[in-house]
């Protein structure tokens, strides 16, 4: 408010209690302009020239409205405002910035008609312009906040997604004479870590583990214990040469930790003797690898055990298998048979039939599964998807 | 794949035989800007117009800042435009930035342009060495100010639609939310694109017959850059307007008809 406002506030007043319209116009608590069609100015308030320091005669005919205001007002009043006012007859809350006579600025608000003769065309323009000093700056911080927020974001998001990186092996995984295949498809934008992970790695000549687990939640307390499952798998498997003790380990472990979190895991362990590869597969509460025989045949291994960070001692077992040339071994997570499309889950007898008709090859395996998951999903997956594929290549 | 016709929300009417002409609008708005124009060559010509990606009804999906990070790619999609509808002898109709568009894209591919009708161009808003744009870095700076104060009222979930109401002078209810408005990170982006843009030596290698069409008062595009406009072109003419402000498509439909009728209408002229 200027230092007249008080006054000229009160003027308003008494012009409201006589009904006395010159008063009402000029001492009206806001700015008010007639202005032609382009813009010239013809007729200004006494508020208004209270608020930008002009005369009258400064004003009547020899200026533009575009020209009280700053450059870059004046791009957005041709390029925006202008049209709006032309197209649509009117422009409600447009922020300017007028330039005072002494230079300064002035934040407002304005809010034009555009009055049309009998044939439509432009007649005059009324605006009328509202101080919007608090108002602005209030913006202002509103905006600072905002864009602090986005980046806030953008870090968060840039956080996460090297997160889920370290829960997969960096490179893709190799075993010599076998064909290996992964896919990790991490739910939603990557604004969040997911629960699963895969592990494929060598403890020995001829002697690898592949690992395939799903740790429940999402977030960072979830990666956390993701990390952790991931690394006591590995020194645990080295240390004990089943599987299920390996599980084990892992499920103290998880106990031992602050955390409520449990999870599930596939642990196989593989080994290459004779030509031969000798499979040894324990399962914690997770879906059971798919095996495919060379001559078509298809079923599970293992044998279903409890799941871990849950109970004391869970049950948990080995089983041992053979993989033959031609052979072809599918370990997933639930983000696959959970799947889902309005009610409908994706399922094991879905996941089964694409595993049966797929081509001989644990590429073309793989990326079957997960381009039929997501066109199920409509493109749009709800949870993590894991899949890794093993494949005895026929010599 | 959107088909060109969504993703520009192309429009089309006149003489489907007819030569094609191809209006595109400027920066801050929409194809509503030639309202007022593009219906009085509807009698001869097939009338063709769209949405530049990110404005008005346009497929935003389809924004890529990286191809949108400088008039060219704009200039893309106009071509794109011309050969999926089959267009040729095209005469292009710019607006502002549309204007440079057009010289981009008949330089590109020349074969498709009859004619440019260029209004209110600018090859480069930013003074320089010998040469008065207008603005300096900080006036586009402020302006940049002044568009994200005016997008704190936009939401993303304000469905804009799109609806014909030749009767009325102005546009109908539906529109009046979204006219001009558009997501505030690609109209920031579009911008910078427009006002920090220098397309000053593309302009000598058009040589398509060009009309300029320049505003008396204009303090997006003043008269001596549009003169700038019409000296480096090999075969272009300015008409200067008595409308005064940057869009006399809208407030002078009937003189920027006028000025466009003969080169237009009338056969191209002969090259030199």
């Amino acid at each position: 408010m200027t230092a007249s406002g008080g006054e000229a506030l009160d003027a308003f007043y008494e012009a409201l209690r006589d009904d006395d319209a010159d008063q009402l116009y000029d001492r009206a608590p806001c700015g008010y302009l007639s202005t032609a069609p382009d813009g010239m100015i013809i007729k200004v308030n006494q508020t208004f020239l209270d608020l930008t320091g002009y005369q009258r005669g400064q004003l009547i005919g020899r200026v533009r409205f575009s020209q009280l205001l700053s450059v870059g007002g004046r791009i957005y009043y041709e390029t925006h405002y202008a049209p709006m006012l032309g197209m649509q007859g009117h422009a409600h809350e447009i922020a300017f910035d007028l330039v005072r006579a002494d230079k300064s600025r002035l934040p407002v608000l304005v809010n034009a008609v555009l009055e049309r003769d009998a044939r439509g065309g432009p007649l005059v323009i009324r605006t009328a312009v509202f101080d919007a000093r608090l108002r602005r700056e209030y913006e202002r911080e509103l905006l600072r906040a905002k864009q602090r927020a986005e980046e806030s974001e953008a870090r968060a998001k840039a956080l996460a997604k090297t997160l889920q990186q370290t829960l997969i092996p960096p490179a893709p995984p190799v075993i010599p004479h076998l064909d290996v295949a992964a896919a990790y498809r991490p739910t939603g934008d990557g604004s969040e870590v997911g629960g699963d992970f895969y592990d494929v790695f060598q403890i020995g000549t001829n002697d690898w583990v592949v690992a395939v687990g799903d740790v429940c939640g999402k977030g960072v307390e979830a990666a956390v214990v993701t990390a952790l499952a991931r690394y006591t798998l590995r020194a645990a498997i080295i240390e004990h040469s089943e599987p299920s003790t390996a599980l084990a380990t892992l499920n103290d472990v998880l106990l031992h930790h602050h955390t409520n979190r449990f999870c599930t895991v596939v642990l196989l362990r593989l080994r290459h003797a004779e030509g031969e590869w000798a499979g040894t597969v324990s399962c914690a509460g997770h879906p059971r690898p798919l095996l495919r025989q060379s001559n078509g045949t298809l079923h599970t291994v293992g044998k279903p055990g409890a799941l871990l960070g849950v109970v004391d001692s869970p049950h948990l077992h080995d089983v041992q298998f053979r993989l033959l040339p031609g052979d072809m071994l599918v370990l997933y997570t639930d983000g696959i048979t959970e799947a889902r499309s309005g009610k409908v889950f994706y399922g094991d007898d879905k996941l089964a039939a694409a595993v049966a008709r797929a081509p001989d090859s644990a590429d073309a395996l793989t990326s079957a599964i997960l381009s039929e998951v997501l066109e199920f999903q409509t493109g749009r997956a709800r949870d993590d998807i894991v899949v890794v594929v093993i494949r005895v290549p026929v010599s | 794949m959107v088909s060109v016709g969504i993703r520009h929300n192309i429009n089309q009417s006149g003489r489907l035989d007819g030569q094609p002409m191809l209006f595109a609008h400027g920066f801050g708005c929409d194809q509503h800007m030639w309202r007022y124009v593009a219906p009085r060559f509807e009698d001869e010509f097939r009338v063709v117009l769209f949405d530049h990606v990110g404005a008005g009804n346009s497929d935003l999906s389809a924004y890529d800042p990286q191809r949108y990070s400088s008039l060219s790619g704009y200039a893309e999609d106009v071509v794109a435009i011309c050969t999926e509808l089959e267009l040729r002898d095209v005469i292009f109709v710019g607006h502002s930035v549309s204007a440079m568009i057009g010289v981009l894209a008949a330089a590109a591919a020349p074969e498709l342009f009859a004619k440019l009708v260029l209004v209110g161009p600018s090859p480069c808003y930013l003074n320089d060495t010998d040469y008065v744009g207008g603005f300096s870095v900080e006036d586009i700076n402020d302006m940049l100010d002044s568009l994200e104060s005016n997008y704190l009222g936009w939401s993303s979930v304000m469905a804009p639609a799109i609806m014909g109401r030749p009767d009325r002078p102005e546009l109908g209810d539906e529109l009046t939310e979204s006219f001009c408005r558009t997501d505030p990170s690609i109209a920031r982006h579009f911008a910078r694109v427009t006002f920090l843009s220098d397309n000053r030596d593309d302009l000598s290698a058009v040589a398509t017959p060009t009309l300029v069409l320049q505003c008396a008062n204009d303090v997006i595009a003043p008269v001596s850059v549009g003169e700038f406009v019409r000296d480096r072109m090999p075969d272009a003419s300015m008409v200067l307007l008595n409308a005064t402000g940057h869009c006399p498509n809208l407030s002078a439909p009937d003189e920027t008809t006028a000025a466009m009728e003969q080169f237009v209408r009338g056969s191209a002229p002969v090259r030199r």
